[in-house]
């Protein structure tokens, strides 16, 4: 085992590390207020809302995240040129970059998954402390806002905790598209150094630790409200 | 009865079915400020239905609604049955009304002390401060100040059940709706909710208390309306209701549930 690469390498592996926990912040948070829509619609929109939403869920649940990726990395990446004024504008830098495309399927994908831990578990609220929101004279918004949801949320946050993790986990894809995350970066030292296992070893390290990191702050969270079991 | 100006709650000719099951058939109840009527009867006569009518937590199918002088609008709906024309009216009219629920209903995410101040400060934007003044006031009123920042999950049906009136009273409701508040608890239990609810109807709070605890209901109560398939058999006095009713389902019902 040869390790005296990794002094060279540091910045880089840190580098990558900051892309994979960029990309997966970015997916999580905007996703899950993307989830959140997407689980309302479902649970109390009109019916062809109800049906759109279902179908954004099933197709997106229904394929490959590779595919999805790719599709909008090589589909819609290829038709962005063609709107006027894109090349010339501020967006251009970001919109070019695979770490955008990343970004944007992941957060996509993320929230067909999370809206069907949250539709479930907007479900799950006893009818009744709903009710009592009602009796109190509290608006649509308002019984949302400090009943409804944080009632769910705090029900489906064990669920949660594992989304995230897989979704850590689904970063790696991300190298596919030229985005330098932390698999990208053991790909080019083992091109580099031809060792093959230090570096995967090292970003292995790298990637229980943000997990265990994740677990940790849920398990915070979840603590907040104490459960009688 | 009172049916002066004075009147804190009017409901007249309350229709309510569930498809073809008429549950109720034209009720109708006025209360005076400070009257305490009790509903009883038996389980499916329709009491609960009607007061969860009141605050249209059930949409009733017709009824004139009159509460604390303000007519809830209504517009026509499917069929021959009418609709509040205007839900923001409605909620507005429910801060008035007091709702305590047979299963309690605290928001479990909240402490004791989170559940008494969630409606005054986000429905009748009082300040944090003033709001938790006043709800410590009546935690301890209802002996459970030490208990407000516990969570409801780690209290006993009794003391859920008290802190659900705490809650109920903060918002400082005109009339306070009772659901068989002591229908879930254990029997143990019963006395120290009953004792909270006797405290209330001695402060001359009005009160509509449907319920099955009879010797309670006749000691509290002004007035005492017994509903039997949807209709209000008889009503009184509690000494009439419970010491000579004329009708027959009356007398067969409060001498068979007295203890």
């Amino acid at each position: 085992m040869d390790f005296s690469w990794v002094f060279n390498y540091w910045p880089l592996i840190a580098a990558g590390a900051l892309q994979t926990i960029l990309l997966l912040f970015i997916s999580v948070t905007l996703g899950f207020v993307l989830a959140i829509g997407l689980a309302l619609a479902q649970v109390s929109g009109p019916h062809w809302l109800r049906w759109c939403a279902k179908a954004y869920c099933t197709c997106l649940r229904g394929t490959p995240l590779l595919i999805q990726l790719w599709l909008l990395y090589y589909g819609v990446g290829s038709l962005l040129p063609m709107i006027p004024g894109l090349r010339s504008s501020f967006l251009w830098p970001i919109v070019r970059e695979g770490f955008f495309f990343a970004a944007v399927s992941f957060t996509l994908n993320y929230a067909a998954y999370e809206a069907e831990v949250l539709r479930g578990a907007l479900l799950a609220v006893p009818k009744g402390e709903l009710e009592a929101g009602r009796a109190f004279g509290m608006t649509r918004w308002t019984l949302l806002r400090r009943i409804w949801l944080p009632r769910a949320i705090r029900i489906a946050l064990p669920t949660i905790t594992g989304e995230v993790v897989l979704q850590l986990k689904a970063t790696p894809l991300a190298f596919t598209v030229t985005v330098m995350d932390l698999y990208a970066v053991a790909y080019k030292i083992r091109q580099d150094t031809l060792l093959v296992y230090e570096p995967l070893a090292v970003v292995t390290v790298f990637y229980i630790c943000l997990t265990l990191m994740i677990t940790r702050a849920f398990r915070i969270v979840e603590m907040q409200v104490p459960i009688r079991r | 009865m009172t049916t002066s100006i004075s009147c804190a709650l009017r409901v007249d000719d309350v229709h309510k079915s569930y498809g073809t099951h008429e549950v109720l058939k034209g009720v109708s109840l006025a209360a005076g400020k400070g009257e305490v009527i009790s509903l009883i009867g038996s389980s499916g006569s329709g009491k609960s239905t009607f007061l969860r009518c009141i605050n249209f937590l059930e949409v009733p199918d017709r009824g004139r609604f009159i509460i604390n002088g303000e007519e809830v609008l209504m517009k026509a709906g499917s069929a021959d049955r009418v609709r509040p024309a205007n839900w923001r009216q409605v909620e507005r009219i429910r801060i008035g009304l007091g709702m305590v629920f047979q299963s309690f209903n605290l928001w479990a995410h909240m402490t004791v002390l989170e559940n008494v101040i969630e409606a005054p400060v986000h429905v009748l934007g009082m300040s944090r401060r003033q709001a938790t003044e006043k709800a410590e006031a009546l935690l301890h009123k209802v002996g459970l100040y030490e208990k407000r920042h516990v969570y409801p999950a780690f209290m006993s049906g009794g003391q859920q059940q008290r802190a659900s009136i705490a809650r109920a009273l903060c918002v400082d409701p005109s009339v306070m709706l009772f659901d068989e508040p002591t229908s879930a608890l254990d029997p143990e239990l019963v006395g120290e909710v009953l004792k909270v609810i006797r405290d209330l109807a001695e402060e001359g709070r009005t009160m509509l208390l449907v319920t099955h605890e009879m010797k309670f209901a006749r000691d509290v109560s002004s007035h005492v309306m017994f509903l039997h398939q949807g209709r209000v058999e008889e009503e009184g006095k509690p000494e009439q209701i419970f010491g000579a009713p004329i009708s027959a389902r009356c007398r067969e019902f409060t001498s068979s549930s007295r203890h």
